[in-house]
């Protein structure tokens, strides 16, 4: 973690450097990635004194004891938001989620994150989250909790009925179309590549043609 | 965007127009700023003044929707000047192509409009056949149909007095874009153009893009390090899942959807897969039959064989010119004609274009399923303010979803780079990701169909399905397997295994890949390469900020697209300071390049670099766009002229509306509603703020709806700073705090002053107090091409209000 230490201490700092210190920061780049440099640099002194490179070694020592992600397991993931998709690292202890930054090695975001990116963790344990499937029937004003199966079966019995009611076979014309023009899916830019994948299957077996998500809007 | 994220640096010249990268793409931004301290000139274009404009060199301000006449000025001033690179306009581009003689050009309209149905013949636009039924192509352009005689004719009308009197934008201003863009027209000199939402919301908007293509291929920028056409895509994975096809016209991978008429995949293949008579020509799509019969095998698995046509008849068929985008698909919702449906990681009732109607056409549904983070305006629309909820009959099911950092997967960036995300934690309270929705739906509806019977069940219960999600598993159907044992040169692969590029795919049924773009990410060789974290590169892709093995990006890695484009006749690169790739005498070098073939200087098996088209050349004139084969100025739907210089067309006359009675719009130059009305995101809100909303910090940030004007309007309005408004249009009204400021002025448009004002769009009434949509302001209208509402730029009037309802 003295690694981790240092990154941290110097992203601390970095905030308030001058180009010219970022600049030397991306000549490092050329020959090493940020991380596996700042490693060498935990393990030994090498050459240079962290002086040098612009921050207090002492202060690092003393934010590191106080550090939330000591001992953590870190996780790759990538942020949520636009598709500059900045690559974060999730620090987890005991399965709970204790801290994200963004990741220093990759090449696009070099650590850095927005305002929305920095925000991902207060996002992750916001309290307005839901958290259980919920109902609202007909003309009722509130909603009521379910389980996952009741909900799907659910579902499941409203697609089949309207499928299997409103699918047209053929055409005025007598021309093969099979399908259904009453049901209609909207999203999602949100899904990775794997649930876009199996989105499309599902709704073209159901015969399904009105699909649409945020790439129109 | 052809290019990628840290190509950006390598620009000499970078051209922000239709965005606001600082603060839309903030971490992005950085290699926008490193351009710059590599000596590029920044420029931002855009109505209203923002971090980017602080920024950049300097900021040209723009009334809304006149993309098009500033873009085509600085075509004809490249055209007048002779700015262009003009190796690179020869041997590439179709500028001497010749157009069929049906082509013509009068008052705004081209040939072949039939006004009653508000479309265009396009096979008037045909090019000239030559006897073998290819192009007619004269390098001498003495005949005046060549595309560049007709492209320099089309813009001559753009001149700067011209533009200058519709966009706003002062000659001098105009003179300052045009000079240092224009400047990159040099062999060794790249400009960017970076766009996004500001210019595909607007009843022109494929045109923009197109615009701005024509200037690109005139300076010789698409191909070439520091240049392309970048969209700067803005949701998480909009381009993987607009590369997966969750549009109704599309299957995954760039297909279309059958429409009735091809009842057979033959008729299918015959009707999407074009015939060159060029021998130079690679017309890559002539490899289509070969990844829409995988794509089938990947669907159906075993059930899918040559004799049965690989199940093409399982798919549904729209009937041809059908559309069934949102903005449709809404429209008949609201006349009562869909009984249910999903709407998954979107907010349609706060971020869709004239909301009030999306929220009444919501109510028809008898059911509806949502899948969130958040309650939101469209999973609690049935008790939205003003409604009772037991006037609403729709059942909503609410599921809850889970976070990025709950699951496992890829998602592919605007560079389109595929990227891995582990899954760090477990899903929050009982939320699950949507994969984990559907694959349980789909099982238990094909339950009741074995146990029940029903109308068709094959598609559904003969496809190669999984009884439980694992993510990898599908990174690996998306790659694509052998389905037979196979030997690829003197490698053997059994049934099974992972196909190791879409060059293998096949048209017998012999392979699947569920989308042939991805083919070669996951092999067998290397494993899930969207895992790849090795920094390493040769000092040539380190020259340009090249990462080949860091991720993997389609298509084949890669990072460049088009970068044939970049080097000459013998394979040498036009910019050997930054060269992308170079022909070493055997082999190229750089980046992957567009096809392994050898450069053009050979004859017999060279290839034209833009290896999509069917004939091998860029296209300055293209025929497959529904408004036109050149962008031509028309103003936006609702515009506050009656008249511009360019025709007597006032506004685009294909775009796409709708007539319901919840569809007003102003008329030209409305008194009723003076002023232009654009539309933006936030820094801290995400689009229209569903997630943002709901984290306090961020909203903290930024708290509440507002509107920005000029300081001489809010004065002609008896507005101050931090006043209530009220902002109403033909279709609605909305309240928001004024916000009067500098970074918006007055333009002066033919002669008048026109005011226009700007109001982000990320609130919404579940979040208390902190205003409603801002889309119950803009206009159902729509590009013809792609049904994208015209967002960016409708008609609206104010005044201070006396009290607020929606704001605290």
């Amino acid at each position: 973690m003295v690694a981790r230490t240092v990154w941290q201490a110097r992203q601390k700092g970095l905030q308030t450097f001058p180009d010219s210190v970022r600049g030397f920061n991306k000549e490092w780049n050329m020959k090493t990635t940020r991380r596996s440099f700042l490693k060498l640099m935990g393990v030994s002194a090498v050459g240079l004194s962290l002086c040098q490179l612009g921050f207090d070694l002492e202060e690092a020592q003393a934010y590191a004891s106080k550090l939330k992600i000591e001992g953590a397991k870190e996780v790759g993931s990538v942020c949520p938001f636009c598709s500059v998709c900045c690559q974060i690292i999730a620090y987890v202890r005991n399965g709970k989620l204790v801290s994200t930054e963004g990741d220093p090695d990759f090449p696009v975001n070099e650590g850095a994150l927005c305002a929305k990116g920095a925000a991902l963790f207060s996002m992750y344990t916001n309290p307005h989250r839901l958290t259980k499937p919920l109902y609202r029937a007909p003309h009722s004003d509130k909603w009521v909790e379910k389980d996952w199966d009741w909900t799907l079966n659910q579902i499941a019995r409203r697609v089949k009925d309207a499928r299997d009611k409103d699918m047209v076979l053929k055409n005025e014309k007598g021309q093969t179309v099979n399908r259904v023009d009453s049901l209609f899916m909207m999203g999602t830019s949100h899904a990775s590549n794997e649930e876009c994948a199996v989105i499309h299957q599902a709704i073209r077996s159901l015969g399904m043609v009105q699909m649409d998500h945020q790439a129109r809007v | 965007m052809t290019n990628h994220w840290i190509d950006i640096k390598n620009s000499d010249a970078v051209l922000i127009i239709g965005s606001n990268a600082a603060e839309h793409h903030p971490v992005a931004f950085k290699w926008v700023m490193r351009a710059k301290e590599n000596g590029a000139v920044l420029m931002h274009v855009d109505p209203k003044f923002s971090r980017t404009s602080a920024r950049c060199d300097f900021h040209v301000p723009l009334r809304s929707g006149t993309d098009i006449p500033f873009l085509g000025g600085m075509i004809n001033y490249i055209l007048e000047k002779e700015l262009f690179f003009k190796e690179y306009v020869f041997n590439y581009t179709n500028f001497a192509f010749v157009v069929g003689k049906d082509y013509e050009f009068n008052d705004g309209l081209f040939s072949g409009y039939d006004p009653k149905t508000r479309k265009y013949d396009q096979s008037k636009w045909a090019f000239e056949k030559g006897p073998d039924g290819g192009p007619v192509i004269d390098e001498t352009l003495k005949n005046e149909r060549c595309v560049f005689n007709l492209m320099k004719k089309h813009y001559s009308r753009y001149t700067l007095k011209t533009v200058s009197d519709v966009t706003g934008v002062s000659a001098e201003n105009l003179l300052r874009v045009y000079d240092a863009f224009c400047a990159t027209g040099k062999p060794d000199k790249a400009g960017t153009i970076m766009y996004a939402l500001g210019w595909t919301q607007h009843t022109v908007g494929v045109q923009n893009i197109r615009a701005s293509s024509l200037i690109q291929l005139l300076l010789g920028n698409i191909g070439i390090a520091g240049g392309g056409i970048n969209a700067l895509r803005g949701e998480p994975n909009v381009q993987g899942s607009t590369d997966h096809g969750l549009l109704y016209s599309s299957l995954p991978g760039y297909h279309n959807l059958p429409v009735s008429t091809w009842q057979t995949l033959a008729d299918y293949n015959k009707a999407n897969t074009p015939v060159t008579t060029l021998k130079n020509s690679a017309n890559w799509w002539s490899n289509r039959p070969k990844y829409v019969a995988s794509l089938l095998k990947g669907w159906y698995g075993d059930a899918a064989t040559p004799e049965n046509d690989f199940c093409y008849e399982y798919l549904p068929k729209l009937e041809p010119g059908e559309d069934c985008s949102y903005m449709y698909v809404m429209d008949k919702m609201y006349h009562g004609k869909i009984k249910g449906g999903f709407i998954f990681g979107v907010n349609p009732m706060n971020s869709f274009s004239n909301t009030n109607k999306m929220r009444a056409a919501l109510d028809k549904l008898d059911w509806l399923v949502c899948s969130e983070l958040h309650n939101s305006e469209t999973t609690d629309n049935w008790q939205r303010p003003g409604v009772d909820p037991k006037t609403k009959k729709t059942e909503v099911f609410l599921l809850p979803s889970a976070h990025r950092i709950e699951k496992a997967g890829t998602i592919s960036n605007s560079g389109r780079w595929l990227q891995w995300f582990d899954k760090a934690v477990e899903p929050g309270g009982q939320a699950r990701n949507f994969a984990d929705i559907f694959v349980p739906l789909i099982n238990k509806i094909r339950d009741l169909y074995r146990k029940e019977g029903g109308t068709l069940p094959d598609p559904l219960l003969k496809m190669h399905w999984t009884e439980k999600f694992e993510p990898e598993e599908w990174t690996r159907r998306i790659n694509g397997f052998f389905w037979a044992d196979t030997k690829v040169g003197d490698k053997e692969y059994k049934r099974g295994q992972l196909v190791p590029a879409f060059a293998q795919l096949k048209d017998d049924g012999s392979t699947s890949s569920l989308n042939w773009v991805y083919a070669g990410s996951f092999t067998e060789e290397a494993g899930n390469k969207s895992k790849k974290r090795d920094a390493s590169q040769t000092p040539m892709q380190a020259n340009i900020g090249l990462f080949p093995n860091w991720s993997w990006c389609w298509p084949v890695n890669r990072r460049v697209l088009y970068n044939r484009a970049s080097v000459d006749l013998n394979g040498k690169p036009f910019n050997p300071k930054r060269a992308v790739i170079e022909w070493d005498g055997s082999k190229w070098i750089g980046d992957v390049p567009d096809g392994p073939w050898p450069p053009m200087a050979d004859k017999e098996m060279g290839k034209l670099p833009f290896i999509m088209t069917k004939d091998g050349y860029a296209q300055f004139y293209g025929t497959g766009r529904l408004d036109g084969p050149f962008p031509e100025h028309y103003e936006p739907a609702e515009t506050p002229l009656d008249s511009h210089p360019f025709s007597k067309q006032l506004s685009s006359p294909v775009y796409k509306f709708h007539t319901s009675d919840m569809d007003q719009m102003a008329k030209a130059a409305d008194p009723n509603y003076p002023y232009v009305l654009t539309t933006y995101s936030l820094t801290e809100h995400w689009c229209g703020g569903g997630e943002t909303r709901n984290v306090p910090n961020l909203l903290e940030t930024e708290p509440q709806l507002y509107i920005e004007m000029s300081h001489e309007l809010a004065k002609e309005k008896g507005i101050n700073n931090g006043d209530g408004v009220i902002v109403e249009s033909a279709r609605g009204r909305v309240e928001a705090i004024a916000m009067v400021t500098v970074r918006i002025r007055p333009f002066t448009v033919m002669g008048k002053t026109v005011h226009l004002v700007g109001m982000p769009f990320a609130y919404g009434w579940t979040t208390p107090k902190c205003g409603d949509s801002t889309n119950r302001l803009t206009v159902g209208a729509y590009d013809p091409n792609t049904t994208i509402p015209e967002s960016k730029a409708c008609l609206v009037n104010l005044r201070k209000a006396d009290k607020l309802t929606e704001i605290a």
